[in-house]
């Protein structure tokens, strides 16, 4: 029965999500509603499975004093800080008229959101722009037909997309000016791309799905 | 170069961003000096390469850091053009009359507001310049939070405060819900069934601006900034192909290019895509903001980005004549 429910419980979930997009009418479109509201609560408490999953597992590295373990206490004292910050500031906002919320200008919650989370982790997304620019002077090289295209693609949608581009060819036509060959870029070659790595993943999926609504696949049971 | 002499370099870059008074802005003549000796100095990186002397990651990462933080402090003109996908975006909200429903989807975080939050400073500005009702919800937990952010900047404006806003009114907060596309899916019957509640925990249903909001239907425009997993794709997917919404996006310069498609087929009425994207967006709406200033920095770093692409090309091919020499 272990492995019976769950495979019940899947197949009854993917064919009436399969019916109620093809017959929008009682009771099929209810089960829209009813199968989102429940994937709304099962998502909710992945959360707070996600965050208690990661906590057990900081407090393993901690306690075995494992490699990096300063790290992992960190990350329980932030995790702890912001929780207690915000239900401090929610339950605080709930007994005052008006109401407020913990997220407002002004709460501790918001003061670390502004000054510690904020600042953290846009740090460490724009680092990326000094690896992404040595990654470019290593890998857009010209060695083959694939690659010259590649990095030919790379220098007219990265020129075209900054002012510098129609400024150094404003003397050209209008459709002739970087700009433009960066539209077109995008406009065409990248669609036609996009659009055959989608049709390919869509085909993925429903075969994909297929096999997991039938039981065929069950994988996703193990482990 | 010795090791000591990057951290000094370093350590002087951040003196000039701590201890130089702000706002400075050097003269444009100045300006000029100074992206000649940027560009000099690029020429010397290409003769030593050319020379054969290869250069290290850690020069790269010293004329990127340059070339984003000196122009903080420069002073040019520049010449701009709006793009296609940004002007039907705003040409779409152009379109909308006073009294206009729309939904702002706030679905990414603080490591992409650089690119999105000047985009959503200047939707907010202008729809409450003009007279839209803006009802805020996130997908992602810190969407909302960075919507409050856009919408405090706004209220800040004369022009704005002058029309004594009134939160609920004429425009509300309906936070984050879990669920990711299952959320909109949820939305296309009821949006009470999703956010029975805004984030002053009030009922939905005595929100004034709420009133006969029931679903989709009820909406005149979706704005979704968007920067992942859920974003824009799971809102052409669910709410524009089931539902009908006429939707606009402001996505990162990472995702644009994913979203191109949905744009030609009509999907999408508009896309601001990146920084470039959020600067012309702000020159469409006549919001000049965050956008308008990091442009140029985003300028030099592209312009040294392609120098480098050049001085690796440069490098392959001395590689190419020496190993060819010795052959011979």
């Amino acid at each position: 029965m272990k492995r019976e429910i769950p495979l019940i419980i899947t197949f009854v979930a993917g064919v009436a999500f399969v019916l109620q997009y093809f017959i929008p009418h009682y009771p099929f479109n209810r089960f829209n509603d009813i199968f989102s509201d429940w994937f709304a609560i099962v998502g909710a408490f992945a959360i707070w499975l996600g965050a208690l999953s990661l906590i057990k597992l900081c407090l393993l590295n901690i306690s075995k004093k494992s490699h990096d373990w300063p790290i992992s206490l960190l990350m329980i004292i932030s995790f702890l800080s912001i929780v207690i910050a915000g239900a401090i500031d929610g339950f605080h906002g709930l007994n005052t008229v008006p109401t407020t919320s913990f997220r407002d200008p002004g709460t501790n919650f918001d003061w670390l959101y502004q000054n510690i989370y904020t600042p953290l982790s846009s740090t460490m997304f724009a680092i990326l722009a000094f690896f992404v620019a040595s990654a470019s002077y290593r890998a857009f090289r010209a060695r083959n037909t694939a690659a010259t295209l590649l990095l030919l693609s790379a220098f007219f949608v990265m020129i075209g997309r900054v002012p510098l581009g129609d400024y150094l060819s404003g003397w050209l036509p209008e459709r002739m000016q970087f700009s433009q060959w960066a539209n077109w870029l995008m406009a065409f070659p990248n669609t036609a791309g996009q659009r055959a790595v989608m049709i390919g993943i869509a085909l993925g999926t429903v075969s994909t799905s297929l096999r997991i609504i039938l039981g065929i696949e069950r994988s996703h049971l193990e482990g | 170069m010795k090791k000591y002499q990057y951290w000094l370099i370093l350590v002087a870059l951040i003196i000039i961003l701590v201890i130089v008074p702000k706002p400075l802005e050097i003269s444009p003549t100045a300006s000029v000096i100074v992206t000649i000796l940027l560009g000099l100095a690029l020429i010397w990186v290409l003769v030593l390469t050319i020379r054969g002397h290869l250069i290290g990651r850690r020069v790269v990462f010293l004329f990127i850091g340059a070339s984003l933080a000196l122009p903080f402090f420069m002073n040019f003109e520049m010449p701009f053009k709006i793009s296609p996908e940004v002007k039907t975006l705003y040409d779409a909200l152009a379109k909308l009359p006073p009294g206009s429903k729309v939904l702002a989807a706030f679905d990414y975080d603080p490591p992409s507001a650089p690119e999105l939050q000047p985009q959503a400073d200047a939707f907010m500005a202008y729809a409450f310049k003009h007279d839209l009702k803006v009802i805020i919800m996130g997908l992602w937990p810190q969407g909302p939070q960075q919507a409050d952010m856009a919408v405090a900047k706004a209220l800040r404006q004369p022009e704005i405060r002058a029309k004594n806003l009134r939160y609920g009114v004429d425009y509300v907060n309906l936070g984050f819900q879990s669920g990711n596309e299952f959320v909109i899916q949820r939305m296309g019957t009821s949006f009470s069934g999703m956010f029975p509640r805004d984030i002053y925990n009030t009922d939905y249903n005595k929100i004034p601006i709420l009133n006969g909001v029931e679903n989709f239907s009820n909406i005149d425009f979706v704005f979704n900034l968007s920067s992942g997993y859920p974003g824009t794709v799971e809102w052409v997917q669910i709410a524009v192909d089931r539902y009908g919404v006429k939707l606009g996006a402001g996505n990162t310069a990472v995702q644009a290019p994913s979203v191109y498609p949905y744009l030609s087929s009509r999907r999408l009425t508009g896309l601001a895509g990146g920084m470039s994207g959020a600067w012309q967006f702000e020159l469409a709406t006549q919001e000049p903001g965050k956008a308008s200033t990091y442009v140029l920095p985003q300028t030099f770093s592209h312009t040294v980005v392609i120098a480098f692409i050049i001085i690796g090309n440069a490098a392959l091919i001395v590689g190419y004549r020496r190993s060819k020499r010795g052959e011979a």
